[in-house]
């Protein structure tokens, strides 16, 4: 059975499909090669079948339309040592991540939700910024992927200045990571460790520049909920996405601009004056300040969190105040489009920028698929990031 | 080094205030004896043959950072006013008066009184003791007076020693943290911005600031559309306002951050490509007073870390030459108001006898190749740090010879 294991596993490599698509075409069992490594019992027929369907498969035969049949093949799929931000990304790479990611779906709602395929590799997260969730977002995803993770938190206040963040990456870089994933608090962080480490580098947030995960995740739960309605397509054409909240030192906000137009949304954003940074129609995002007129006609609502420092009269009278402005109530979503969307990259302040009434609408809030599809994101980049380093055919740098 | 025998650059171009003259700079006892195109070297002179290259008057550097004296002489600076943002500050006589010497005798070093102590903005520092030990001019430092009853009362008493006033201009309220201008780029790479107005308003008060109370007051540094057309407007009304500007704001746009690249991070932020374009145009028309190098090498502790969180600052006075022959030969301005931009402005501001070539001027002369290529490359600098955004860049104009004081100064 072992030896069937690592023909399976070579198969896969060789054809560059994921272990759950391989159980979906072989058997119609998307688990079926985590299963097996754990200890599943196997049929000699069962082996037979499997035989054949590689067999047939090498021939020439695919069964339906795979990955690798929409995409372009290897790397060319995804030429990119690191993520650093949407903005590096055309959009058939952005698509491509999305299809990947759809793949670890299954294999997370599953009961064995481990796979092999990172084994023996390390991952750091290096958090230089306070994070829960991507934190621990990133550490499952790594984990489920079967490599060895290891999260590094450093207070921002002790490892800001001086030329210690190029020593920390240098550092990591020597403990021979196969990819790092970066959060800091100063805008271009990452990319400054990405020019000076070996391994591939994701940008889990740096400062107000970019969020690139996040810009994918909230993707495809959009892209989820919309084929859950039946409307749904490869991307979001014709659609309009409204972001509303703290614009201004939003990386989440900017990431989202660059990859919902790069599917195609319109998109609208809505903020107090102070809250808006400059430039932001030149990047074909359209303005608003009034949140009812915003809402009019926009397809999906996306609120942003606003951080209580900036609600106590810098930026915002108070946080009464803001909610009176820009929170969305049950009654405002009504001025949406008809069953509009509502999403939060959270953690949310209830009763602030969203009301607890909005925020649990079971069939308007995506808030929790945002954070399921975070997890197969990150499995998704993991895996795709690791390739060239893993040796997967076609993916050498 | 006092010059014990006379000198004598032959064969040259003669950058004169009206024009290119044939001939050659006869200096005696440190000053200039004669110029023209009936003057040869007497028996017993030393000779250095220009070969055919400009004469020129040595560099007035307005307002460096640091004194760096290897890269001051690579551009062709003999002299250059120190801004008191020094460690410690030159807020005190003694400060002063040690570090006007430290560049003798082939570099002087004018130093730039702090205006208040501590350069905090608040109190007055003792400007007058100051004068008295070597200071040619008051600074407010690389941060601008929030103050403006502290920055009247600074004016008033400038105006009545006769010194200049260097200031900063940008509102510090706006600018904040800000490491870049408000726009598509600072948008886009998410660094914390602040709008072009800071400028505006700060000179709209310094100016309003100036007519009353009659000081001289010069801005380092303007770098935007609006800024300059506030200071053209002024020195149409008659007031006593100058200002300067540094070769990344009329060769770069906030277009050069797109990389996060720190050595773009300057204070005042890289503007847009408007700004950058009205400032030719104000350089071209005579708005401009100054283009000085805003000398300040950064080593990597400053410079190789996240755009926000660098020091801002570029070591310029390697390329300050270049980049102003760049502008001779676009057409934007002439040879002779190159150097008065780069020397007899300068020397005016700082009422020292030097700038131009002129009989009992300093003799402090530039034999400089206008044309000759060169590729700046920050791996072989003189500056003591490689922080130039022109890395890379092909550039022309290159000094030959060096004199300072009538003496040839070797590297």
């Amino acid at each position: 059975m072992h030896e069937l294991l690592l023909e399976i596993e070579q198969f896969c490599r060789r054809h560059d499909i994921s272990e759950t698509r391989f159980g979906e075409l072989a058997l119609n069992d998307k688990p079926f090669v985590a299963q097996l490594r754990s200890g599943r019992d196997l049929r000699s027929s069962t082996g037979a079948r499997l035989r054949n369907f590689m067999a047939e498969y090498e021939r020439g035969q695919p069964v339906s339309a795979a990955i690798s049949d929409r995409f372009p093949a290897g790397r060319l799929a995804y030429p990119h040592r690191d993520l650093t931000g949407i903005s590096q990304l055309e959009r058939h790479e952005i698509l491509y991540l999305l299809a990947s990611a759809e793949e670890w779906v299954e294999l997370n709602r599953g009961r064995s939700k481990r796979v092999e395929l990172l084994n023996g590799l390390t991952i750091i997260n290096a958090f230089f910024e306070n994070s829960t969730r991507t934190l621990l977002s990133f550490e499952i995803a790594g984990k489920r992927l079967g490599a060895d993770v290891v999260n590094m938190h450093a207070a921002q206040s002790s490892v800001k200045k001086g030329e210690t963040l190029i020593d920390t990456a240098i550092t990591l870089n020597a403990m021979r990571a196969d990819a790092i994933v970066i959060r800091h608090g100063s805008s271009g962080a990452t990319q400054l460790i990405a020019d000076k480490v070996d391994c591939p580098v994701l940008n889990a947030g740096d400062g107000q520049h970019e969020h690139p995960t996040q810009a994918l995740l909230d993707a495809l739960a959009l892209r989820e909920a919309l084929a859950a309605r039946g409307e749904g397509g490869e991307d979001f054409t014709g659609r309009s996405i409204l972001i509303c909240g703290d614009i201004l030192h939003s990386r989440v906000a900017r990431s989202n601009i660059l990859c919902l137009q790069a599917m195609g949304a319109k998109v609208r954003l809505c903020s107090p004056p102070a809250l808006m940074p400059q430039g932001v129609e030149i990047m074909g995002a359209e303005p608003f300040h009034d949140f009812d007129a915003a809402l009019s006609g926009s397809d999906v609502v996306m609120m942003l969190r606003l951080q209580s420092e900036r609600m106590s009269g810098q930026f915002i009278p108070s946080a009464r105040e803001y909610h009176h402005l820009y929170g969305l109530t049950k009654a405002r979503l009504e001025r949406a489009a008809p069953n509009a969307l509502v999403m939060h990259p959270g953690p949310m302040n209830r009763g602030v920028e969203i009301d607890s009434e909005v925020a649990d609408m079971l069939d308007r809030s995506i808030i929790t698929s945002q954070v399921e599809m975070g997890v197969a994101i990150r499995m998704a980049c993991l895996d795709v990031l690791t390739r060239a380093g893993r040796g997967v055919e076609g993916w050498a740098a | 080094m006092k010059q014990v025998r006379p000198l004598t650059i032959t064969g040259g171009k003669i950058v004169a205030p009206h024009g290119i003259v044939d001939g050659a700079v006869r200096c005696v006892d440190g000053l200039i004896a004669a110029v023209g195109g009936d003057v040869n070297a007497s028996e017993g002179d030393q000779v250095i043959s220009a070969k055919g290259k400009l004469i020129a008057p040595g560099i007035v550097d307005f307002g460096v950072f640091a004194i760096d004296k290897p890269a001051f002489h690579f551009g062709g600076i003999t002299r250059a006013a120190l801004m008191p943002d020094q460690s410690p500050p030159l807020d005190y006589p003694s400060r002063v008066n040690y570090i006007a010497k430290s560049g003798k005798p082939d570099l002087w070093v004018h130093p730039l009184a702090a205006a208040t102590r501590g350069l905090e903005g608040s109190e007055l520092a003792e400007i007058a003791l100051m004068r008295d030990a070597g200071a040619r001019g008051v600074a407010t430092g690389r941060n601008w007076i929030g103050d403006s009853g502290v920055m009247l009362r600074l004016l008033q008493y400038a105006a009545m020693l006769d010194l200049v006033v260097v200031t900063h201009a940008e509102d510090a309220g706006l600018t904040g943290e800000a490491a870049a201008t408000a726009g598509e780029f600072a948008t886009r790479l998410g660094l914390p911005s602040a709008p072009a107005e800071a400028e505006t308003l700060a000179l709209v008060r310094d100016i309003a600031l100036a007519e009353l109370s009659g000081a001289r007051v010069h801005f380092r540094q303007v770098t935007t559309a609006a800024g300059l057309d506030l200071v053209r407007a002024a020195k149409a009304q008659g007031i006593q306002v100058t200002c300067g500007i540094t070769p990344a704001h009329f060769m770069l746009s906030d277009l050069a951050t797109a990389d996060f690249r720190t050595f773009t991070r300057l204070s005042p932020p890289l503007r847009s490509e408007a700004d950058r374009q009205a400032a030719l145009v104000a350089i071209g028309d005579g708005t401009v007073d100054v283009i000085s190098s805003g000398h300040d090498p950064r080593g990597p502790e400053d410079k190789r870390l996240p755009f926000a969180d660098a020091e801002p600052g570029m070591a310029g006075a390697e390329t300050l030459l270049a980049m102003v022959m760049g502008l001779v030969r676009d057409e934007v301005i002439d040879m002779p108001r190159a150097f008065e931009l780069l020397a007899a402005k300068p020397a005016e501001l700082l009422g020292i006898p030097t700038g131009t070539l002129k009989v009992g001027h300093e003799a402090d002369i530039a034999v400089v190749d206008p044309e000759a290529p060169w590729v700046v490359d920050r791996r072989k600098m003189a500056a003591t740090a490689d922080n130039t955004p022109f890395d890379m860049h092909g550039v022309q104009g290159r000094v030959r010879a060096l004199v300072k004081g009538g003496v040839a100064v070797t590297s």
